[in-house]
Parts: C-alpha cells; sequence; structure tokens
C-alpha cells in the first residue's frame, strides 16, 4: 500500500484549524504541515489541542473551522484512512479477542487483501515484539502489552503516515527504548510518522522536527536543532558587583534564575575565565554548572511568553 | 445495508463478542430452565385439587395452559427485550468510553457500517432466541398437555418483532448517552408503551375515549406493546376470542387478551419505526465527535 499514493510533499497540511466544544478552545487557528518521510512531533501540555488536531486529520472529529488535507485527500477520506495508522492515547482493544484476532480484525477494516493478512500481521507483531503472546487473549494482556498491540495495530499493513498519539505512557524504559528504535525504523522505510507526546525526552531523541503547541495555538515550529535553547553556563555566587556582572555579559546574554545566574551560549571552555572573573571582583563562589542546549527551556520559555 | 463495507465483519466479531463473553450461553442456558421448569408446571394442571363439578376435563387443563402460555411467553419478551437492552447499551456508548472504538473508527469504513453491523448481528441473536426459546416452550406444553396454540410462528415473530424494535430504540440512545442511562431509558420506555397500552385498554373498557387514545399514541410512539398484542392474539385459543368479545368491550380492560391481530399498517409502521429509528441512530452516530 506504501507505494500506491501520488507523492505529495505535505503529507498533512492545516490551515487555520479550529475546535470549539462550548466554550473551550480546543483549536485556535492552528497551521500546521507535516512533510513526506519525517517523524514530526505535537509537543503540549495536557490539554493543549494534540490530540484534538490528530482526531481531526483522522476524521474522528470535525473541524469548527479552517481547512486541513491528509495525504492530499479531505478529512476522512477512505482512500485517506486506507494509509494511516492510529494508536489512539486511550487505547483499549476487544479483550475477548486474541492479539492476532484483533490484528486480523483490523487488516479486514483496512481493506489489506487477504492473501496478505497473516504475512503483514506477522510483521507488526514482530516489530512491536509481540509474537510470543499474539495468542493469548488481550484482556490477559498487560497496559504495556496492550500499548505495544495498538502500535502492531497502527503498523499493520505498513501504512504511509503513522499517527501515534501519546505512545510511551504505559510502557517501560526498556520498551521506551524500543519505541524509538521503531519509529526511526518506520522512518528509513520511508513511513510519515506524526507523534503527539508531552515528553520532551521522547521527542529529542527521534523528531526531525517539532511543533510547539499550548491552547490550541503554534507557538513555535521547526527542525530540533532550530528549536533547542542554546546552552550556557550557570553560576551561584554571593557579593557580585556591577562590575563583575558587566563583565560577564561579553561571555553571553544574562538571565536570572532563582539564586543562579545564567550566561546563554557561554562555552565550556570559558568557565574557568568566569570563575575567575567572578572572583576577582570579590565574589564567593558556590556553584558553576555547564548547561546543554535543550528543548525543555526552550518550551518552558515559550509557554512563559505565551 | 449488506453492500456498505465492513457490515458482514462488523456482524462477525460482534456475534464471536456474544459467545465469547458468554453472553449466548447464559441466556440458552437460563432460558432452557425456564422452560423445564414450566413444562413441569404443565404437567401439574391436571393434579390440580377437583372443583365442585368434577376433576379438570381436558379442554380446560387446555385453555388454563394456553393462559399461562401466554403469561410465560410475557416473561420471555420482557427477558429478550431487557437482554436486547443489555446487549445494545454498551455497544455503542461503552466501547466509545473505554477507547476500543476509537481505532476501529480510524479505519476506512463508515461509520453507519459499524453501527449497522452491531444492529445486525444483535437482530440476529433476539431472532433466533425468540423462536428457539418460544418453540421449545410449545413443545414443554404441547407434550404435557396435548395443547398447541393456534399461531405459534406468528407468536414468535412478534416476540421477535418486540425485540428489534427495542433494540433499534436503545442503539439510537447509545449513541448518545451514556451505557447506564441509555440502557435505562429503553427500558423505561418499553415499560411506559406497555403501560400505555394496559390504560388504553381500561379506556375501551369503560368507553373513555381520551384514556383509548392513549393507547394508540403509545403503541405508534414505541410499537413494542402493539407487537406484543399481537402474540397475544396468536396464542389465544379461538374458543377465547369468541367468549371475549362477545363478553363486550370491558373485556379489553384485561392485560393478558387481545380482541384482533395487528393491522397490516400497523406491522409497516412497526417496520417503518425500526428502519427510521435506526437511520436515526445512524445520522447521530455519523455526527457526532469523538
Amino acid at each position: 500500500m506504501s507505494v500506491s499514493s501520488s507523492p505529495v510533499a505535505s503529507v498533512v497540511e492545516a490551515h487555520g484549524l479550529t475546535k470549539r466544544y462550548g466554550r473551550t478552545m480546543a483549536l485556535d487557528g492552528l497551521d500546521l504541515e507535516v512533510r513526506r518521510g519525517e517523524v514530526f512531533a505535537l509537543l503540549g501540555a495536557n490539554g493543549a489541542g494534540k490530540t484534538t488536531a490528530v482526531k481531526i486529520f483522522l476524521g474522528l472529529t470535525s473541524p469548527t473551522g479552517g481547512e486541513a488535507r491528509v495525504l492530499g485527500l479531505p478529512l476522512g477520506d477512505p482512500l485517506a484512512r486506507r494509509r494511516v495508522g492510529y494508536l489512539p492515547e486511550l487505547f483499549r482493544y476487544q479483550g475477548w479477542l486474541s492479539g492476532r484476532e484483533v490484528l486480523r480484525l483490523h487488516a479486514e477494516l483496512a481493506g489489506l487483501p487477504r492473501e496478505r493478512w497473516s504475512r503483514e500481521i506477522d510483521a507488526a507483531l514482530a516489530l512491536t515484539d509481540l509474537r510470543e503472546r499474539a495468542d493469548g487473549r488481550v484482556s490477559t494482556f498487560s497496559k504495556g502489552m496492550q500499548q505495544r498491540l495498538g502500535l502492531a495495530v497502527a503498523l499493520l499493513g505498513r501504512p504511509e503516515l503513522v499517527i501515534l498519539d501519546e505512545p510511551s505512557t504505559a510502557l517501560d524504559p526498556l520498551g521506551r527504548h524500543e519505541l524509538r528504535g521503531t519509529i526511526r525504523g518506520l522512518r528509513d522505510d520511508g513511513a510519515t510518522v506524526l507523534l503527539n507526546s508531552h515528553q520532551l525526552s521522547e521527542v529529542e531523541q527521534v523528531c526531525d522536527r517539532v511543533a510547539i503547541i499550548h491552547r490550541g495555538r503554534l507557538l513555535a515550529v521547526g527542525a530540533l536543532a532550530e528549536l533547542l535553547s542554546p546552552g550556557g553556563v550557570r553560576l551561584r555566587a554571593t557579593g557580585m558587583g556591577d562590575q563583575a556582572t558587566d563583565g560577564l555579559s561579553r561571555f553571553g546574554e544574562l538571565e536570572q534564575d532563582g539564586a543562579w545566574l545564567v550566561i546563554r551560549g557561554a562555552r565550556e571552555e570559558q568557565i574557568p575565565a568566569i570563575v575567575e572573573l567572578v572572583m576577582h571582583g570579590g565574589a564567593r563562589v558556590y556553584g558553576v554548572e555547564l548547561l546543554h542546549p535543550s528543548l525543555e527551556d526552550r518550551f518552558r520559555q515559550l509557554l512563559e511568553d505565551a | 445495508m449488506g453492500n456498505v463495507p465492513g457490515t458482514w465483519t462488523v456482524v462477525r466479531v460482534t456475534l464471536r463478542e456474544g459467545l465469547r463473553r458468554r453472553l449466548l450461553l447464559a441466556l440458552g442456558g437460563l432460558s432452557l430452565v425456564a422452560v423445564l421448569i414450566t413444562a413441569w408446571g404443565y404437567a401439574q394442571l391436571p393434579n390440580l385439587p377437583a372443583g365442585s363439578s368434577g376433576p379438570l376435563t381436558t379442554p380446560q387443563i387446555q385453555l388454563l395452559a394456553s393462559q399461562l402460555l401466554i403469561l410465560v411467553m410475557f416473561m420471555f419478551g420482557f427477558v429478550l427485550a431487557l437482554a436486547a437492552v443489555f446487549a445494545a447499551a454498551p455497544s455503542v456508548a461503552g466501547e466509545l468510553e473505554s477507547g476500543e472504538m476509537l481505532a476501529v473508527l480510524a479505519r476506512p469504513v463508515p461509520r453507519r457500517s459499524i453501527l449497522i453491523g452491531k444492529w445486525l448481528a444483535l437482530a440476529i441473536v433476539v431472532v433466533v432466541y425468540a423462536v428457539v426459546a418460544t418453540s421449545l416452550e410449545y413443545l414443554a406444553v404441547g407434550t404435557t398437555t396435548g395443547y398447541l396454540p393456534p399461531h405459534p410462528l406468528d407468536a414468535s415473530l412478534y416476540l421477535a418483532g418486540e425485540g428489534l424494535v427495542i433494540l433499534a430504540l436503545t442503539m439510537a440512545l447509545s449513541t448518545r448517552l451514556s451505557p447506564v442511562t441509555a440502557g435505562i431509558v429503553a427500558m423505561l420506555c418499553f415499560g411506559l408503551a406497555w403501560l400505555g397500552g394496559v390504560v388504553g385498554g381500561i379506556g375501551s373498557a369503560f368507553a373513555d375515549p381520551v384514556t383509548a387514545q392513549l393507547g394508540t399514541v403509545t403503541r405508534l410512539l414505541l410499537p413494542t406493546d402493539g407487537l406484543w398484542r399481537g402474540a397475544i392474539f396468536s396464542l389465544e385459543p379461538s374458543a377465547v376470542v369468541l367468549a371475549g368479545n362477545s363478553a363486550g368491550p370491558q373485556f379489553a380492560a384485561f392485560p393478558f387478551y387481545a380482541s384482533a391481530p395487528p393491522s397490516l399498517a400497523y406491522l409497516g409502521w412497526s417496520a417503518a419505526w425500526v428502519v427510521g429509528t435506526l437511520a436515526l441512530a445512524v445520522v447521530s452516530f455519523g455526527r457526532r465527535d469523538l
């Protein structure tokens, strides 16, 4: 199925998407573009509108305003749905079926040709490491195994677009590590992955581009490297005079963070010079730390600005 | 309906759910117990203490059996309605609440296929149950007393129709209400429709047109009671109908008596009611944001 499509550059495209539930604006004019072959993350706090956006892309919820296309097709188009795999945030599968039977049901509903069912099901089970338990009843699965099954359902038939809504909530650290490997593998196979997450570490480790959304609006979007806050050095000292502060500003932009003074952009090799300058001014130094570039800082900063 | 993609997939998986969750086993097993108990009851009829006019004659036993059979069938109709409500109320709302349906609805299958597939599967259960359980009951009454109702198959089908009506109603409610609420509302409607029919009968008996009208209105709003009356009529020996009709309108007040079968127009209305309610359910489900 992955070759049957016309190669549109944008796999998901949304313009001014709004969704209102009564008085609540779940989405407030969201613009978004997910490009073919990338791992794209929607990053935001709980309630930011990530799940609503994904449900609109899948045709499960209709937008109040704006427009969107998935795989170049209108929202909810069955032809697009054939080529999309989806792991919902709230996942649960028929407990009275076996894992393999759940996959067979989805193979049938997805319209996969019957002769490919068993091969595709085995492939999805292998990818999610569920082969040994595939014939057990889903009701006997742990939460983590159910999430793996959900992932297998989403990957069934090698869809062009895989939408994963908070895919690691029930996974243990090893499971998360494997999930990251699976996502990278999907990208290597040419699939596009749209990942919803509020876990920065997850996003940082696998995503090519990130959109940060807050209260239904896009705050920032870009390649991970563009979005990361610059690193720096932070320093905790007392008795620092204006002269010392002025001197530090040539190493980078200064920010006060509680008891710490952050020098944005300062590098590791500058630390001795920084400490020397501060001590020379008569201050007492209690701590010096190197800050790595991080998404978390940028994320916090964007939310504070918003 | 059948050519909508995914419908038969949903029918199959819903039936398998009924089997695996032992719904069908419980329904079948307990009904069998009920049939055996009633069979024992029918067999006791000849042993009733003799009255002033001597022991009961065979026609008297059969008359008693015919009235008892109507009561037993009322019980089966109630069980059928209850089972239909219990099975249908969570079928949409419950799966939406649990999240089971999200992954399914993201597939290239129209929502109407899912809804109609579920209804069809439960409709198969309702019809098969109605026919099998009532046939066993006829067998029980026939072998113990020699009595057979005049139109047994009609009575079974009327009961099945009653089940299909309540199934469609519950399914429609289930597209918007929580499983518990949908179930309670459906059962309440079922009860009210029966009560409306009884009150209407009293109205006819006392020639009060407004009260009599109430029965007609409730039978139109929810055709369960109208179809139940059809079942009663099919189970009544002609002697009872003759006696009832010659006894005058007062007999209409008796809730387990029907003087005439439902008209063809009424049966048409009932069928249209089911189709219309399902169509409403499809529209309601189709518009719902998940």
